[in-house]
């Protein structure tokens, strides 16, 4: 029903004239959700051809958590709340489209997907930020990190890119007109920052709870568009030469529950850590 | 070769700002570029890691992104330096990114290791949550490298450093600070080298004392697992593991956490690990390197009683 509304008369839609009516100030925004598929949490990590690819056999794809639990749900609160439209984009191949439904079933708008292989950061960075450009988004919203590669890079890079703050490790969103209230960890706390649109964030655990999509948005996701685009040209800054696991470890070795001043001189005598 | 290294310093020179100068100091001759109020004396300190010039803004006093983003570029410029160094911390995480993006260089993130240069360029890291590590090769002209913390031992490297005042244009903050609710004065978690932990086991937030004894007694900083921050027994910043915080720390105490895969992926890379559960076919055994089958709310006291006894006997 929501989306029928979603026609843009510039800045504002229609669904604004009925949010409008509780929240006379709020302006409907327009947001992007950097979304990225990763293996889930419990996949076995093994490496094939000489240690240079993942192996992806049994290994189950979701929507990196950081995307799906914080960052999406927090734009769709703001969105069912002041009106306006979510858009997640991707970047990556047809193999994404399964996790790129699951986010349009709980609940974006639409989606985008440019069509190209996301193994060096700056060059994602890039495609989203050149797409992005054009768009004028009142916030682009990314996950903390990603839990396969864990390198928290995307979201500086874009900010940078589109030369507008970043609001690094967010873990709360509120919007009011054109102005942003946020906390984000920093170095030894919490911090409460402002920040006017447009700016770009990483989501960190609290921003919001997960949701789980129900039968009508899964039927939903099916119709709702996923616009496949082609990459900017750009030349990958980095790669991965190859992996490694780390050691394992040699075995536990077990202490009598008595036994404590055993345990302080293996650790000062034997593993030399206090 | 022109190395600038970005370092926070407050009060004292830290161990990752002398681990990342160290790291400068492997790859060329290290600029240092600070910001705040610390004065010479603290900041010369940096020359004992291998500082040879010091470019510190005074006149900025907060982290914020854009500007320590311009103020790095600056650096960079002034020394046409081909290598930024900085520590994969909260402000690294804001800063690295940017840096990189703002010189088209290629960046490491959560180095583990000095670049093997053997081959191009290639610097260890860790990837899929510590469960494998991956080595990178960067391809631009100028790179950025932002170090895990607590990755290798810094050593000494003596330079006798020159400090100068640096006050580049460094444009708009964008983001204005409203408030700082500070967790206090401990080590922060992804810096501390001891941490004792405790999850479920511990049944409830008022039993926590015998954990955070533990730690007094240590000097260790606590942590806990993820059910345990939501339910609200303890702060969401002490999570670790997958969704939480990830850490490395030398020593890392496990009591009454089962040790599930996204709970080990947060604290894999610590050292060592010590595990006191009840169950002895909780998987955390698996990952432990010393094992204590037994009830948390003895083994605990019993320890903290071993460790003050021992730390008495050392002086
Ligand atoms: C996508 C995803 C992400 C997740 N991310 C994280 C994360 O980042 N961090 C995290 O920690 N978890 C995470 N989890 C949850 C994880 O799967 C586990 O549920 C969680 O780690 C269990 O916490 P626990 O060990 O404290 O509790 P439990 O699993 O309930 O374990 C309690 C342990 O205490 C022992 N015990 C009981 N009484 C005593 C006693 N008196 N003395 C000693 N031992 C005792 C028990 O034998 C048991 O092993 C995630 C889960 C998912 C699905
Ligand atoms: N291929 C991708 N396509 C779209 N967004 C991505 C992609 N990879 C990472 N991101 C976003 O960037 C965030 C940080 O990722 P990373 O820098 O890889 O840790 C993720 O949480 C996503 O929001």
């Amino acid at each position: 029903m929501h989306n029928i509304f979603l026609i843009n008369i510039g800045h504002l839609d229609i669904n604004n004239y009925f949010s409008g009516l509780k929240n006379f100030n709020s302006i409907s925004m327009k947001l992007l959700v950097c979304i990225s598929k990763v293996p889930d949490t419990t996949s076995k990590i093994n490496f094939v051809d000489n240690n240079t690819k993942f192996d992806e056999n049994g290994v189950q794809y979701i929507v990196n958590p950081y995307d799906e639990w914080y960052a999406l749900v927090r734009a769709l609160e703001l969105v069912e709340a002041q009106g306006g439209s979510v858009t997640t984009i991707t970047v990556g191949s047809a193999a994404d489209d399964p996790t790129i439904r699951k986010a349009l079933a709980i609940g974006a708008n639409d989606a985008v997907r440019i069509d190209a292989d996301p193994s060096d950061p700056y060059f994602v960075a890039k495609q989203i930020a050149e797409y992005a450009k054009n768009e004028s988004f009142d916030i682009i919203l990314t996950g903390k990190e990603t839990i396969n590669y864990n390198g928290a890079q995307i979201g500086g890079m874009i900010a940078e890119m589109l030369n507008t703050p970043f609001v690094s490790l967010a873990t709360k969103l509120d919007v009011a007109n054109d102005v942003a209230t946020l906390e984000r960890d920093v170095k030894g706390g919490v911090e409460v920052v402002e920040v006017n649109t447009p700016f770009v964030l990483s989501a960190a655990k609290g921003m919001a709870e997960q949701r789980i999509p129900n039968m009508r948005g899964i039927m939903a996701a099916r119709t709702k568009p996923l616009n496949v685009i082609s990459p900017v040209e750009q030349e990958p800054l980095s790669s991965v030469v190859k992996f490694e696991l780390p050691d394992a470890k040699s075995g536990c070795k077990y202490l009598e529950p008595e036994n404590m001043d055993e345990l302080v001189e293996l650790l000062h005598n034997e593993a030399k850590v206090i | 070769m022109s190395v600038v290294v970005f370092v926070e310093v407050k009060n004292k020179v830290s161990k990752a700002a002398m681990e990342a100068v160290y790291y400068g100091s492997k790859l060329g001759s290290v600029t240092v570029v600070t910001y705040g109020d610390s004065s010479d004396e603290i900041l010369k300190e940096l020359g004992n890691y291998g500082a040879e010039n010091i470019l510190t803004c005074r006149s900025l006093n907060e982290s914020n992104d854009q500007a320590l983003t311009n103020l790095i570029g600056a650096a960079v410029e002034k020394t046409n330096a081909e290598f930024v160094v900085l520590a994969q911390d909260q402000t690294g995480k804001g800063v690295g990114p940017r840096i990189s993006a703002k010189l088209n260089a290629g960046h490491i993130s959560g180095a583990i290791d000095l670049p093997d240069t053997s081959n191009g360029f290639v610097v260890k890291t860790n990837v899929y949550s510590g469960k494998a590590i991956a080595h990178v090769a960067l391809h631009s002209a100028k790179k950025v490298i932002s170090i895990l913390p607590n990755s290798l031992a810094p050593q000494l490297n003596q330079k006798d450093a020159n400090v100068e005042e640096f006050s580049p244009d460094l444009g708009s903050f964008g983001i204005t600070v409203k408030e700082l609710k500070s967790q206090g004065d401990g080590v922060p978690l992804p810096e501390a080298e001891l941490v004792v932990s405790a999850g479920r086991g511990l049944k409830g937030p008022e039993n926590w004392g015998i954990v955070e004894e533990l730690a007094d007694a240590l000097g260790a900083t606590t942590a806990c697992s993820r059910p345990v921050a939501d339910i609200g027994w303890r702060p969401h910043h002490e999570h670790v593991g997958q969704t939480g915080v990830a850490i490395r720390p030398n020593l890392y105490i496990a009591a009454g956490i089962s040790g599930a895969i996204q709970h080990l992926a947060g604290v894999n890379g610590s050292k060592v690990i010590v595990v006191i559960n009840t169950d002895p076919e909780a998987p955390f055994f698996k990952a432990a390197d010393y094992g204590i089958v037994g009830d948390a709310f003895e083994v605990l006291p019993r320890l903290t009683e071993a460790v003050k006894k021992f730390s008495a006997s050392q002086n």
